[in-house]
């Protein structure tokens, strides 16, 4: 930390004439990123490398669906196909999904949030990337070495018996939960110990209290997976045998110990979307959210339901019917917190004066999405329903829904809405706009054509399928490619804002948060002055100062902390 | 202490983003406890794999656990504990800067740390002559030198079957003055009647009780007398398991090593003189936690009836 004396006397000052002292240009150079505590740009170094991976993970995606345009052999072998899906899967979750919202998003606008100038422990925030690089590294070699085709669940004993390389992508998951704990123990002391004056636990933003259940999560479920992939790998090399039947193991226990972490890992995934929703809805509605409390308390719920669902996934798997019943009614009781947070956000939109900007758009997909994706949960969570659908493109459409639906969909949204604050500049609303609407239209077609199927009896991850599912497969196929045109214009309109955008107000939204107090892009130390929080929904303390175009605080003062003695 | 631990950091130089040093050092403790937590669900992960194989397969660990050697096992823990406890003196010290104290409290617990594995490398290296390892490295033999064949004669069984083998076993272990720890194989005389003897006693002798091949021919001088092998199915697993399981606790305890060198290096450099703790007290913490560990792995690994 020694170069934070230095900046200190500048804090706030501008750097030279005509630029003020951001983030973005406080240090110079490649290493001054690699090695920088800072959270922002740990934040921004996570996004680049997180929508590498999306990247990565949609080309599989989209070679498979090419696959899938004709029964039988289209573009690759059976073997390749395989590959294809594995790869997809174990890329988009792993690699992008889990960490997505928190390490990106919430590493940049978590502090901000509190007032705070850092994360509590920003040497732990820079080594969680650096994990990160590496699990990454090892993952994507582990392709080059041998593509696994296990799916992405690795299950036993076929992942102890293929010939692809399983040790190296069971590395790289394993260092990745490391890195995933480490950003989730950061961001539990943060919010524990460096919350600002009036920020009590129930005055927080309910994005914290999504981040905080996300992370009690990626702390608890995490270490289960980091011993289970280890004994995936010991099993493998040294042939141990827990898993293995043959030498008196139980493979169901490998699906155990895998779901112990997979299912609460589903909530690593949505509740960092559900903490952004609480967000946008409010800020979007004009609204003072509804039901604070409810939503807070039901992400907490979440976070702890999640640990006792596992056992849905192994409903087919032998498993006695008094274990299969608890599950099921275990697995029901999630969608109670789940519907209190849409009841609510919906309840904050009656009403409000609703503004259709790009933040918005996603978050009414969220919803309309999340629904569905959820709803269709309770057909696989019911016993007689999911026996009929276990292991069809049903399920596959179902978490697609949820996790692509829900979880990317409020990532986009998210990016929509912090963009402005991270980079400082403002982006096309009118090709946010389009691009939105073609990514609704295209995932609807995509996914909805697979219930379909699904419920049909067409199996999952198959190469080949019977010819009356060609037109459900090819309207699928269709559907990925608009998908596909869909972020390739985000993908335009976003870079050609970093170059060519409008320079970003303040607070361009009219948040309540502690982050629009602060210049866009931040300050290097966030803040110029100690900052006070007050109720973060109460969207009435601001006004629209067409000057700026932007929001202004009609009292500025009731957010600066009373000025301290001696510091 | 923590009223105590407030006191002592007023004043203390601080990283920028913290108000003063009693939030930093807040931090840092409420961070090592969340990475302790993620350090027991870790190792949780293990002991229900051990639980649910033992669950299902009780024979296998009966019979493995007569190879370690509960002496050492128990001497182990003793050196442990002791490390515990000066490292708990050695945050005392720092507290109370008193740096010498600091530095011998420290030399002192990685000394026990490295008894500690000393003591792990003589089991270890017991285990590989006789090739008691994992899996398929599991080649047991019986080193003629030093190893003693143990006979149950009909006449115990008569007399004391009705505790069972293990019991019959752990006796003539008491009596052998640890030598069962070097041996493989339990030959029992009379098969005929001491399979259904030992079935009697829910037994310690595996339903399927076939060795490896190679391993049933030891033979004794009398031929009338049958030998029956006792050692049961998957034998081998026991020791993946106390492999992987002391493996990795041995790593944990090569860390804190580690990081207790780290500590001694910044003791000399003087920075503990500033009355920093922080460093000390969160070490001592994960150093405890290690200890903890392998008090269960102790039980569960040695101690089994
Ligand atoms: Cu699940």
């Amino acid at each position: 930390m020694t170069d934070a004396t230095t900046v200190l006397t500048g804090d706030g000052q501008p750097a030279g004439p005509g630029q003020r002292d951001s983030y973005l240009n406080h240090g110079k150079g490649v290493l001054s990123w690699l090695f920088t505590l800072d959270h922002k740009r740990i934040g921004i170094m996570y996004l680049a490398v997180i929508l590498a991976s999306f990247f990565l993970g949609g080309v599989f995606a989209m070679f498979i669906r090419t696959e899938l345009l004709t029964p039988g052999q289209t573009i690759m072998t059976a073997d390749t196909y395989n590959k294809m899906f594995t790869l997809h899967g174990a890329v988009m979750i792993f690699l992008f999904i889990i960490p997505g919202i928190p390490a990106t998003l919430g590493n940049f606008v978590l502090p901000l949030m509190l007032g705070a100038k850092d994360v509590a422990l920003p040497r732990l925030n820079l080594a969680s990337f650096w994990l990160w690089l590496i699990g990454a590294s090892v993952a994507v070699a582990s392709i080059i070495i041998g593509a696994v085709d296990t799916g992405w669940t690795f299950y036993t004993p076929y992942s102890t018996t293929t010939g692809t390389a399983v040790v190296a992508m069971t590395l790289g998951a394993f260092i990745l939960g490391f890195s995933s704990i480490f950003t989730g123990l950061n961001f539990i002391v943060t919010i524990h110990k460096m919350r600002p004056e009036g920020m009590t636990w129930f005055r927080m933003p309910l994005f914290l209290w999504g981040i905080y259940s996300t992370a009690i999560i990626q702390v608890l479920a995490t270490p289960v997976l980091g011993i289970t992939l280890l004994l995936l790998i010991a099993e493998r090399t040294l042939g141990v045998g827990i898993f293995d039947p043959a030498l008196g193991g139980d493979p169901v226990l490998y699906q155990h110990f895998f779901w112990f972490y997979s299912h609460p890992a589903v909530y690593i995934m949505i509740l960092p979307a559900m903490a952004i929703m609480s967000e946008v809805i409010s800020v979007f509605s004009g609204k003072h959210i509804f039901g604070y409390r409810f939503i807070a308390w039901s992400s907490i719920a979440i976070a702890l339901l999640s640990f006792l669902v596992w056992g849905h996934h192994m409903f087919t798997s032998g498993q006695s019917s008094l274990t299969n019943m608890i599950f099921s009614a275990l697995t029901f009781s999630v969608a109670i917190p789940s519907a209190v947070k849409v009841f609510n956000w919906l309840a904050t939109m009656y009403k409000g004066s609703i503004r259709l900007a790009a933040p918005m758009l996603y978050a009414l997909s969220f919803l309309f999405l999340f629904a569905i994706g959820g709803l269709t949960g309770l057909f696989l969570g019911s016993l007689s329903t999911d026996i009929h659908l276990h292991d069809t493109y049903f399920v596959v459409a179902h978490f697609h829904y949820v996790m692509f639906g829900g979880t990317v969909i409020a990532f986009l949204a998210g990016i929509h809405y912090w963009w402005p604050k991270i980079f400082g500049r403002m982006y096309s609303e009118r090709w946010a706009q389009v691009s939105a609407l073609l990514i609704f239209v295209g995932f609807n077609l995509t996914f909805f054509t697979q219930f379909v199927m699904g419920s049909h009896g067409m199996p999952r991850r198959y190469y080949n399928y019977l010819e009356r599912f060609t037109a459900y497969h090819q309207a699928s196929t269709v559907g990925s490619f608009i998908l596909m045109i869909g972020f390739l214009i985000m993908a335009g309109y976003l870079l050609h804002s970093l170059v060519r955008g409008e320079r970003a107000p303040a607070n361009p939204w009219g948040g309540a948060t502690l982050e629009w107090e602060t210049a866009s892009p931040p300050p290097y130390f966030n803040f110029e002055h100690e900052m006070q929080a007050g109720d973060p929904y109460d969207l009435d303390a601001l006004s629209w100062d067409p000057s700026i175009k932007g929001y202004v605080r009609r009292d500025p003062s009731s957010v600066l902390a009373a000025p301290r003695g001696a510091d | 202490m923590t009223e105590n631990a407030h006191l002592e950091t007023d004043g203390l130089a601080v990283d920028h983003h913290f108000e003063n040093a009693d939030q930093q050092y807040q931090s840092a403790k409420l961070g090592m406890w969340v990475f302790l937590a993620t350090e027991i669900l870790f190792f949780g992960g293990l002991f229900v794999a051990y639980s649910v194989y033992r669950l299902n397969h009780p024979e296998v660990f009966i019979f493995g656990h007569h190879f370690l050697d509960k002496s050492l096992g128990a001497l182990n823990t003793v050196i442990l504990i002791c490390s515990s406890l000066t490292a708990a003196w050695a945050v005392r010290a720092a507290q109370l800067k008193q740096i010498r104290m600091l530095k011998g409290m420290l030399l002192l617990t990685m000394l026990f740390a490295f008894g500690f594995l000393g003591v792990k490398a003589v089991e270890y290296n017991s285990k590989w002559k006789h090739g008691l390892l994992w899996a398929r490295e599991y080649h047991p033999h019986v080193d003629h030198e030093e190893a003693s064949e143990i006979l149950i004669t009909k006449e115990d069984f008569e007399t004391g079957a009705v505790e069972g083998v293990v019991e019959d076993v752990t006796a003539l272990q008491k009596v052998g003055d640890g030598v069962l720890a070097e041996t493989e194989t339990v030959l029992i005389e009379e098969a005929p009647a001491a399979a259904p003897a030992a079935e009697a006693n829910r037994s310690t002798i595996a339903p399927a009780a076939e060795g490896p091949p190679g391993l049933a021919t030891q033979g004794t001088e009398e031929s009338s007398e049958k030998v029956i092998e006792v050692e049961p199915a998957n034998a081998q697993t026991f020791f993946s398991i106390y492999f992987l399981m002391t493996g990795l606790h041995g790593i944990h305890v090569l860390g804190g090593i580690g990081a207790f060198m780290w500590l001694y290096l910044s003791a000399r450099r003087g920075y503990f003189s500033t009355g920093h703790f922080t460093r000390v007290d969160m070490v001592a913490l994960y150093w405890h936690v290690v200890d903890l560990i392998w008090i269960y792995l102790f039980l569960l690994l040695y101690l089994i009836e």
